[in-house]
């Protein structure tokens, strides 16, 4: 199966004063294309560190990253730019929608920094919209849904731009058990139709629904498991 | 970004904050309706005073003799005459007197003597009566072609004036004429004047020299050789009588050369009226920058989430400049709007035409433009470089 992710070598140290802090320690990750992998770990463990790393967000102080096979250690911000546009889709917490547009513009966003044309990422935005079930709310803002909703309307917002990986940070962090439940099981469904998932969170119980778990603790990995091996 | 997308939603961040984006316009609003206003203001009044120089007539050549021991004759006015392309000439003595008829007076009226050249070299015309002639010069008549101002407040009209008497700083004098008015200008009431024979002022003002002269040039074509040839004529003359500072010895100049000269001072007045009100024009760019400013704060988040789902600094930067510029460029046309509104009410304040000339209003829109991009441009780059991880961290 092909590799989506290659992670090699990777240390992120940020000088605090005299002091130096290795926020990732030697890290060394592969993911294939089409798994469900959980990162889980305490706070201050590097998992929202190498969250940054592996969307794009950041760049490593040493070590090498392969985004689907082009090594992007060392791009630009502007390369990283497109590099996350195309290839990385994000769900956040906080949702973090625009509260000013509605939520079929909200999903237009992607497309419209990957400079597809307006009617294209209409259609686009729209199907994905279906496919997390908001059809009938397209022109609602996000202060008019509900947390569920909203995180929905993000989850069509990372999947517009059809990238390799999906990208969730705490998704069901901000939500009732409910919602929370339902927006695992649309992510399943994600990974289901084809998508690679990374998950990341500190909730073992939502960790548990990934085919693969990375345990994370001061910057190194502790354990690497696959679902049902010892 | 596409620009037009980005333009959409620039005017969707500004429609979000109606109050303070006008609030923001209206120092554009104000810097743009002043820097026009004043601009066609000063241009209005220098045609204003352009046209009544012009109105002096357009060929005209002045001669003072400054030096005391120089002194003209009625030879050398002949000599001028004949001079390669002066066309008239005339002496000229003047003198502020009271003039009377009955109770009515006008008082501090500039009295000229003249001779009959002079109507046509000044470009005056009758009203109703005959100029100065030159019978009346060689017998030193005591008659007087008055202005339209004395005519009036005098004898109630012109045709009243006609034959009638009146004393010239207490000596009486025949009305024979009266010109046509010319109206007022910088230098006064052109109509409150009285032309007399330049012989019989000569007597009035017991002064029997000849020291200044109004020449007319054959066409503008010969007004500068004209003059040349004059100042050649000059500097012999005065040379014979004195060796001393020739350069003092008399003062030549043509009509052209007064407006030059004018022009020359209304430019820098101009100039220096637009650059009063495009300090208004600064201190609003600085509430552009400023409000910026608070928006990049304010947006921070917002900013984040837009490069982490592939938004570059390019696309960010191309928003917040085309926000600015969008404020500046609206707040520009409705201050050019407002100018245009002005001109009316100011065209009858000030009593010369107020015209906004389309070079105005290319300026005043291109700068309003150039202030929201140099004023924008700072805050922009300022979201671009934020760094998309505190970026979305920001409460």
């Amino acid at each position: 199966m092909k590799t989506i992710i290659d992670i090699k070598d990777m240390y992120k140290i940020y000088e605090m004063g005299s002091e130096k802090v290795h926020a990732l320690d030697g890290i060394d990750i592969k993911i294939h294309e089409h798994e469900f992998v959980a990162i889980i770990g305490p706070s201050g463990s590097g998992k929202s560190t190498l969250m940054n790393m592996i969307g794009c967000l950041d760049t490593p102080t040493s070590g090498e990253y392969f985004l689907d096979g082009v090594n992007i250690a060392k791009y630009s911000e502007n390369d990283l730019a497109h590099i996350r546009n195309s290839k990385i889709g994000f769900i956040f917490q906080q949702f973090n929608l625009f509260r000013r547009l509605s939520a079929l513009e909200n999903v237009e966003m992607p497309a419209k920094y990957m400079r597809v044309p307006r009617e294209e990422r209409k259609a686009r935005a729209k199907k994905v919209l279906d496919l997390v079930g908001l059809s009938d709310r397209i022109s609602h803002r996000p202060t008019e849904l509900s947390g569920g909703q909203q995180q929905r309307v993000a989850i069509a917002r990372s999947l517009v731009n059809n990238p390799p990986v999906v990208l969730a940070d705490e998704p069901t962090g901000n939500l009732d058990s409910k919602s929370g439940e339902d927006i695992m099981n649309m992510i399943k469904q994600l990974h289901k139709q084809g998508s690679t998932v990374i998950l990341i969170t500190h909730d073992i119980d939502v960790a548990n629904e990934a085919d693969r778990m990375i345990k994370l603790r001061d910057g190194k990995i502790t354990s690497d498991k696959k679902r049902g091996a010892k | 970004m596409i620009y037009t997308e980005a333009f959409l939603s620039a005017v969707k961040a500004i429609w979000a904050h109606k109050m303070r984006s006008f609030l923001t316009m209206l120092g554009i609003i104000i810097g743009i309706f002043s820097v026009t206003v004043l601009i066609s203001v000063a241009q209005g009044s220098t045609a204003a005073v352009t046209e009544s120089i012009e109105g002096m007539g357009s060929n005209l050549i002045s001669v003072f003799i400054l030096d005391k021991r120089t002194t003209i004759n009625e030879r050398d006015i002949e000599d001028f005459e004949n001079i390669e392309g002066v066309d008239l000439v005339s002496p000229y003595i003047s003198a502020n007197y009271t003039v009377r008829s009955g109770s009515n007076y006008v008082e501090g009226v500039e009295t000229s003597g003249v001779e009959a050249e002079y109507q046509t070299i000044r470009d005056y015309e009758i009203e109703i009566g005959r100029f100065v002639s030159e019978i009346d010069n060689r017998k030193r008549l005591r008659v007087t072609v008055i202005g339209s101002v004395i005519a009036n407040e005098i004898f109630g009209s012109a045709q009243g004036a006609i034959g009638k008497e009146v004393t010239v700083g207490g000596t009486k004098f025949d009305v024979i004429g009266v010109l046509k008015s010319e109206g007022t200008s910088f230098m006064g009431d052109l109509d409150k004047i009285a032309l007399v024979p330049f012989s019989t002022a000569q007597r009035l003002m017991q002064n029997s020299e000849i020291r200044n002269l109004y020449i007319s040039a054959d066409s503008s074509d010969t007004v500068d050789l004209a003059k040349a040839n004059i100042e050649e004529y000059l500097i012999e003359l005065t040379d014979s009588n004195n060796d001393s500072d020739k350069e003092d010895a008399y003062f030549i100049f043509s009509q052209s050369e007064i407006l030059e000269s004018l022009e020359g001072v209304t430019g820098v007045m101009t100039a220096m009226l637009g650059g009063i009100a495009a300090i208004s024009l600064l201190v609003g760019g600085i509430g552009i920058m400023n409000i910026m400013l608070v928006s990049v704060t304010e947006r921070t988040r917002e900013i984040g989430i837009q490069k982490a789902i592939g938004a570059t600094r390019r696309d960010i930067l191309t928003q917040f400049l085309i926000e600015a510029i969008l404020v500046s460029g609206v707040g520009g046309i409705i201050g050019l709007g407002l100018a245009y509104a002005s001109t009316g009410p100011l065209t009858n304040l000030m009593g010369s035409a107020i015209i906004i000339e389309p070079g105005i209003v290319f300026i005043a829109i291109s700068f309003s433009l150039a202030v929201g991009i140099v004023f924008g441009i700072y805050p922009a780059i300022r979201a671009s470089k934020l760094n998309p991880i505190e970026a979305l961290r920001y409460e």
